[in-house]
């Protein structure tokens, strides 16, 4: 039988491929334990329940683990604590590729290839307004490399961000007014990891700190909000008659350079000191301005969120809307697959984040279609202030190029683009995505 | 019945200091393993009431044997040999009830002062007062060889070999010139591994070389002791140390990945010594450095790694370090604690580049040593230009890491200039005791400043 996907994290396997080139693991090994099982690795192996005892260990470490072969020299003398006891490889940690997947939004985080571990982070949730209508929730956040424990920061800010999200979101809280109460949160929890007493009091160490982005889909409305250089981009299914957008405007110094006219755009990316970013969540950031959006889409399409490990391969949202497949809306998970694999293969120098949220425009949603009202503007509401204008922060600028101010759909009566797997009236999410079973939510 | 030995040992804790971040290509993996001991059941010296088959026995089994030298010079000054016998009854006053122990007179022969049976005494009031009156016998006249005594020393340990702890005390005023240099080692390398020993070396005309072979092998102590008024302090504080030891035979174990070397393993704090030539493997990439006998104390060891390079975005576990008590027969050791030193190759200059100050630290603690080494043996060959720059990189060093011992033993050996730039004078008329305690404790370090 021929076997095409990995069996540790389901990465899609050339027939020639030994080893899984997302994972590490062999493709003909049993699913290590480690890879389902996210944090056993970490785990005490004293208190671990092996029905035998593992040999003993020569070295002076622990036990050997049963059935796991070192990733990198296959050997199979992988101690318990993850490192190979040939070669001392250190073998793949939970966070190293991480999936998750619910109706209605799908997330893929990987280590990529050049960074030792995944400073990234993020999740996805689902819950329902009080009405009872479905809201999905997707945070992703970047751990700042310069920072102390990046991966902290950013796990710590997805954990605040979406429990503030959820709870806001059940209250019937405005999705807008929840947004920026979750950064608020996020960035206090991030700051508070400052005081914590684990970090090395260095004058060379900055304090723990990230860069954020989330989205709320919800009745058809998306709302997003951001801090740093994390992205949102919006990918209609039908890239012809409807045009993908980003919707983020980085706190980054190209993206000021570009803003205050100083520099053109590919002048001002092409600067070593494009990516320095000028707003984070952590105790040394200044001030914390969120920017936040929302935006009701009239086409079907994907909300994509992301790192900057995938968008540096595929800046412009015409570019990256080339990697995403056309049927991202109804296969999500494959979709953050798909994205997150074009960037390891790119290079893959940074840890690689996306999470890809199905949306259905709200008129189909309601099943009744207004296409008058389909003809008015692409962005219903393109700005809400980053908090209140007295913060000084950089305003959203609703004529950015990245914005078209003119609708694309052309015309009142355009039917909306065939989708033949997917009916207009069906529900936004298909719940027909099921999550791979080896890889649960690590959280 | 639970192991009585085994609940009074100590907790032993191991902590790495390392920067893990390797340029690309990099290979060579510093790290500095701070091992510390605690909670031993240290009795402060009292008997401990715990075992009721054997009255007044400590804890721990645990032998010491005095061996002080009793050759014709110690007559001159006549101070020495009163300073020794002085010396050795107050040592025999900090033997703890129960510990067996022995007192042997050393010339070119190794003679039996106490008990005198070819075995071990142990100790309690009227033991102790015994001993203390035999000493009265300890006269001088005769050579020195110290192999003998070693060799005398071994014999009597033999005779209880249920004693784990096994201590000897070697105190001397002379070269070893009535048996080779081979013949010393020879004796030297058939007594390692069976008991440790701390050497004192009396005045000024013994050899420091000679000394600190012996105590780097026996894992103990060296150090001078100028003036024989001094012995009796000296002597008790060894004794209270040797007290104190509640755990012998712990080894140093560490793994290494395939394809790696170890390029060297030192222990550096609380002195210099050297531990790479004294692995034994210990199964497949690993092998076992002896650290001698533990009490509660904490001891820094320098482990530097060549590993085999990967690219950035690997981790690798470069060693494996723990700390492993021996068990008897093919059992396997007991694992005391561990530690891991990890390599982590990245592309961020800002990481790879970031020297860790504990192993910068001791770097410049190990420089500082054999500066001084090397700067006084260009002076004793007459090459004083030689002498002047080494002995000041050596003040340069106490001065910017604050080992405040080492710079003052420097001061009385050479003015100084500016402690900065290491700038300094030979001094007219430096005493030899002075020279020679410079030299005898160089190896003497001071841990990171907190």
């Amino acid at each position: 039988m021929q076997q095409t996907d990995c069996p540790s994290c389901s990465e899609p396997l050339d027939p020639e491929d030994a080893f899984c080139g997302s994972c590490g693991a062999g493709r003909d090994e049993p699913v290590p334990v480690a890879a389902s099982l996210p944090g056993s690795w970490v785990a005490d192996d004293r208190a671990g329940t092996a029905p035998t005892a593992p040999p003993a260990p020569r070295s002076g470490g622990p036990g050997i683990a049963h059935g796991l072969v070192c990733t990198h020299c296959g050997a199979a003398q992988v101690a318990t604590d993850g490192y190979c006891e040939d070669c001392g490889g250190a073998q793949p940690r939970p966070r190293d590729h991480m999936e998750k997947v619910l109706a209605g939004v799908a997330g893929v985080s990987d280590r990529g290839v050049r960074h030792h571990r995944n400073e990234d982070s993020f999740t996805v949730a689902a819950t329902s307004l009080p009405g009872g209508a479905p809201a999905v929730v997707a945070v992703v956040c970047d751990g700042v490399s310069s920072s102390d424990r990046p991966d902290e920061a950013s796990e710590t800010a997805v954990d605040s961000a979406s429990e503030s999200l959820l709870t806001a979101l059940e209250r019937g809280v405005d999705p807008g007014a929840a947004m920026r109460a979750a950064i608020a949160d996020a960035a206090r929890a991030v700051a508070a990891l400052a005081e914590d007493g684990a970090s090395p009091a260095r004058p060379d160490i900055n304090a723990p700190a990230c860069t954020y982005v989330s989205a709320i889909a919800a009745n058809g409305r998306i709302t997003i909000g951001w801090v740093g250089d994390t992205r949102a981009y919006w990918i209609p299914d039908d890239r012809v008659s409807a045009e993908p957008f980003r919707l983020t405007q980085d706190d980054s110094w190209a993206a000021r350079m570009v803003e205050a006219g100083l520099m053109g755009e590919a002048e001002a990316y092409a600067d070593p000191r494009a990516h320095a970013i000028t707003g984070w969540l952590g105790a040394d950031a200044e001030e914390v301005v969120p920017h936040t959006l929302d935006f009701t889409p009239h086409v079907p399409g994907v909300l994509l969120i992301c790192t900057d490990g995938l968008w540096n391969y595929a800046e412009a949202a015409t570019d990256l809307a080339h990697v995403v497949r056309t049927d991202a809306r109804t296969e999500p998970l494959a979709a953050a697959r798909t994205l997150v694999q074009f960037a390891i293969q790119a290079g893959g120098h940074d840890n690689i984040t996306v999470a890809v949220l199905p949306v259905l425009p709200a008129t189909d949603l309601a099943g009744t279609a207004r296409p008058d009202e389909r003809t008015a503007t692409l962005l219903d509401l393109p700005v809400i202030g980053a908090g209140p204008a007295a913060a000084g922060g950089p305003e959203y600028d609703p004529h950015d190029e990245t914005l078209p101010d003119l609708p694309v759909i052309g015309s009142p009566r355009a039917p909306l683009p065939p989708l033949p797997p997917h009916p207009p009236a069906a529900p936004p999410a298909p719940a027909a995505v099921p999550a791979p079973p080896d890889h649960p939510p690590a959280r | 019945m639970a192991s009585l030995a085994k609940s009074n040992l100590p907790r032993f804790d191991v902590d790495i200091f390392q920067n893990e971040y390797l340029a690309d290509g990099a290979r060579e993996v510093n790290a500095i393993v701070t091992v510390t001991a605690t909670g031993g059941g240290t009795s402060g010296g009292r008997p401990l009431p715990t075992d009721a088959t054997a009255p007044g026995a400590p804890a721990q089994s645990s032998a010491v044997v005095i061996l002080v030298d009793c050759s014709g010079s110690m007559e001159y000054p006549a101070t020495k040999m009163r300073g020794a016998r002085e010396a050795t009854a107050a040592a025999v006053d900090t033997v703890r009830d129960g510990v067996a122990f022995a007192v042997v007179a050393g010339t070119h022969e190794a003679k039996e002062v106490y008990p005198g049976d070819g075995g071990l005494a142990v100790a309690g009031p009227a033991t102790r007062a015994a001993a203390k009156e035999s000493l009265r016998r300890l006269t001088s006249g005769g050579g020195t060889a110290m192999g003998t005594w070693l060799a005398k020393a071994d014999r009597l340990f033999l005779s209880r070999r249920d004693i784990a702890l096994r201590h000897a005390i070697l105190l001397t005023d002379g070269k070893n010139e009535h048996e080779s240099a081979a013949d010393l080692d020879r004796a030297i390398a058939q007594v390692t591994g069976h008991f440790t020993a701390d050497c004192r070396g009396v005045g000024t005309d013994w050899r420091v070389d000679e000394l600190r072979k012996i105590s780097s092998a026996l894992l103990g102590s060296v150090d001078i002791v100028a003036e024989p008024s001094g012995l009796v302090d000296d002597f008790r504080s060894m004794m209270e140390n040797a007290m104190g030891k509640q755990v012998a035979d712990v080894a140093l174990r560490v793994w290494t990945p395939a394809n790696a070397v170890v390029k060297f393993v030192k222990q550096v704090a609380p002195s210099m010594e050297d531990l790479s030539g004294r692995r034994t493997e210990a199964g497949p990439r690993a092998g076992d450095y002896p650290t001698g006998s533990w009490g509660d104390e904490s001891r820094d060891y320098h482990v530097c790694i060549e590993v085999p390079a990967a690219g950035v975005g690997n981790v690798m576990l470069a060693a494996r370090i723990s700390l492993v008590l021996p068990q008897p027969g093919e059992a396997s050791p007991e694992v005391l604690s561990q530690g891991l030193v990890k390599a982590v190759w990245t592309d961020d200059l800002a990481s790879s580049t970031r020297i860790s100050p504990q192993v910068a630290h001791y770097t410049g603690q190990a420089e500082l040593a054999s500066s001084i080494q090397e700067g006084l043996e260009a002076q004793r060959a007459g090459d004083f230009t030689r002498a002047t720059a080494k002995l000041g990189a050596a003040v340069r060093i106490a001065h910017a890491t604050g080992n405040d011992g080492t710079f003052k033993l420097l001061q009385k050996v050479v003015d100084v200039v500016d402690p900065k730039e290491g700038t300094v004078r030979f001094r007219k008329d430096v005493s030899e005791a002075d020279s020679k305690t410079l030299e005898t404790r160089s190896t003497k370090t001071v841990r990171v400043k907190k």
